[in-house]
């Protein structure tokens, strides 16, 4: 067993008052220990529901979730979920190292080390001058990256990202997407990342997981074989690129036409 | 490092420099209380209120003056403070640790809900014939009566409060596997604590009114029953002085808990806006 995440027949209904909403189809797939992998799906596609799930926030309604084999029924240990709401994520009454440090306290690490993974990692997202600022006196680009440097310094076996980069600008996303990166191969957390950006996607993941619309299903799982050593400029412009990020696109166009299963794909 | 290269480093931007006030706010509440001393000084001298019943601003400061040197004024406020503080003290503490209880326990919340709306609009000067039937006509009455006002202006608050979590927040919270107890400290009681300020403010005020009425109706020692004293005697002059006494007591409660709110919630979106917002 290598998988550090699997998913099984995974299930979710919303039910409240008057409403049912079957947010999720039937997902099955599973990703290995130290793997980058990212789910592409359109809005509303239940992406948001399924990283709830994987983080034992929501029970599922059918179908299980195993983590190393375990299965989750609760928040495991191990895992952390950088929010797509980074903003609300952060408390606005602890400054950026008290937020990065309180799950660390909650760990029951000494005093020394938490001191220690919190200006590490505040160095690695570069922000090593501003751990005394509060969140709100922050970019929302360096709030993002307080959040990313929170999840790091946890040092999780599993890190869930929704959508991070959706709200700033794109000189910062480039900037921050090569910052995931670099984190993800020098500390070999196997990774889940949300994105609807087919381009970030291909340009992240070892690995792209294409949703349908909701109820959503796996269209497509398309390996991304680019080589480890990634660089905006280059790696965008290759024709591997290029054929990826079409397979991707035609898997996104069958999802938005509501197909279940991707001619893609075949 | 190579991440290092992939960020621009960030700094903290330096907190705004306060900003200077206007001329104008700053003298049109003097304004205003001018003209009330002169209407206060002038009005009882017109002759419109028949007799000695409403003494002139000049006279009741000159009895105040009088009274201050008197050992008697500051034990009777002694009095009235002490058992405003004990029973505000306690109508926070019970009301901040049942509201976050019942706010944690849906289960609670349910239960508890149709009886707090039949409790809570009971005004609590009825309860005094009651109060005096169960406790006496010791100060443990008035801080009873304070109790019991208190208690549900504080529990209303934080009940407002602790509903107020953001759900993003709770999440986070619950990602990083934090205890009860660490989501009641570091979640739950930060988001309410502005609610428990207003909830605070709102018994301050009212716990002077009780402390007073109490006094005033009960006849327990204190500002309150030197009121009464001084009005059945007749001692007009030296009864306006001590409403006077408790006026001041009121304006300070209030003062006082509005800076100690702007000390405490610096992070809160309110505080941060009035402070460097133009
Ligand atoms: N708490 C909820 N109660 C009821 N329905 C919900 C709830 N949360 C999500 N849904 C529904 O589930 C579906 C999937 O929502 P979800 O937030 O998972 O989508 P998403 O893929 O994350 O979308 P986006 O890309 O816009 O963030 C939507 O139809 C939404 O209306
Ligand atoms: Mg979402």
């Amino acid at each position: 067993m290598t998988d550090m995440v699997s998913v099984k027949g995974l299930n979710k209904v919303y039910e409240s008052a008057g409403r049912r909403v079957e947010a999720i189809g039937d997902i099955t797939f599973s990703v290995a220990r130290g793997e980058f992998a990212c789910i592409v799906g359109p809005s509303g596609a239940g992406k948001t529901t399924l990283l709830k799930c994987l983080a034992g926030l929501l029970t599922p309604t059918a179908g299980e979730v195993l983590l190393d084999g375990v299965p989750v029924t609760g928040p495991p240990p191990g895992m952390a979920v950088v929010f797509q709401e980074y903003g609300r994520s952060l408390f606005p009454w602890k400054t950026v190292r008290q937020n990065i440090d309180l799950p660390l306290r909650q760990k029951k690490l000494p005093r020394a080390e938490r001191d220690r993974l919190v200006t590490d990692s505040l160095g690695a997202v570069g922000l090593a001058d501003a751990g005394d600022a509060y969140p709100w006196q922050l970019s929302g680009g360096m709030q993002q990256r307080v959040a990313i440097a929170r999840a790091v310094a946890y040092e999780p076996q599993v890190l869930l990202m929704d959508e991070p980069f959706a709200a700033v600008d794109a000189q910062t996303r480039a900037d921050l997407e090569d910052l995931v990166r670099s984190l993800w191969r020098s500390l070999g957390i196997t990774t889940l990342f949300v994105t609807h950006d087919i381009d970030e996607a291909v340009y992240l993941g070892e690995r792209v997981l294409v949703l349908s619309a909701s109820p959503t299903c796996v269209l497509d799982d398309v390996p991304i074989g680019l080589p480890a050593e990634r660089d905006q400029v280059t790696s965008r412009s290759t024709s591997a690129f290029a054929e990826l990020r079409t397979r991707v696109h035609r898997g996104i166009q069958d999802a938005k036409a509501g197909r279940r299963t991707s001619g893609a794909a075949a | 490092m190579k991440v290092l290269d992939a960020t621009r480093p960030g700094k903290a931007p330096a907190a705004p420099a306060p900003r200077r006030r206007a001329a104008r706010p700053r003298i049109a509440p003097l304004v205003g209380i001018v003209l009330a001393a002169l209407a206060a000084e002038i009005v009882p001298r017109t002759g419109l209120i028949a007799g000695d019943a409403l003494p002139p601003l000049s006279s009741v400061l000159a009895e105040l003056g009088r009274q201050a040197g008197d050992a008697a004024l500051w034990e009777a406020l002694g009095r009235t403070v002490r058992t405003w503080a004990v029973g505000l003290v306690v109508a926070v503490v019970a009301g901040v640790v049942v509201g976050v209880l019942i706010g944690l326990v849906p289960i609670l919340r349910a239960i508890t809900a149709s009886t707090v709306e039949f409790l809570r609009p009971i005004p609590s000067v009825a309860l005094i014939p009651a109060v005096i039937l169960v406790f006496g006509t010791g100060f443990e009455s008035g801080v009873v009566l304070i109790v019991y006002a208190g208690f549900w202006q504080v529990l209303v608050q934080v009940l407002y409060g602790v509903q107020d979590i953001d759900p993003v927040a709770h999440d986070t919270a619950r990602s990083y596997r934090f205890s009860v107890w660490g989501r009641v400290r570091y979640v739950i009681w930060p988001t309410a604590l502005p609610f428990v300020f207003t909830g605070i403010r709102l018994a301050a005020s009212v716990a002077l009114v009780l402390a007073i009425t109490g006094e005033l109706v009960i006849g327990t020692p204190g500002i309150g029953q030197l009121i009464s004293v001084a009005q059945s005697s007749g001692a007009t002059t030296e009864m306006f002085a001590l409403v006077l006494v408790t006026g001041v007591l009121g304006v300070l409660v209030n003062t006082g808990f509005r800076y100690a709110e702007r000390a405490v919630l610096g992070w809160h979106p309110s505080v941060r806006r009035s402070a460097g917002a133009r």
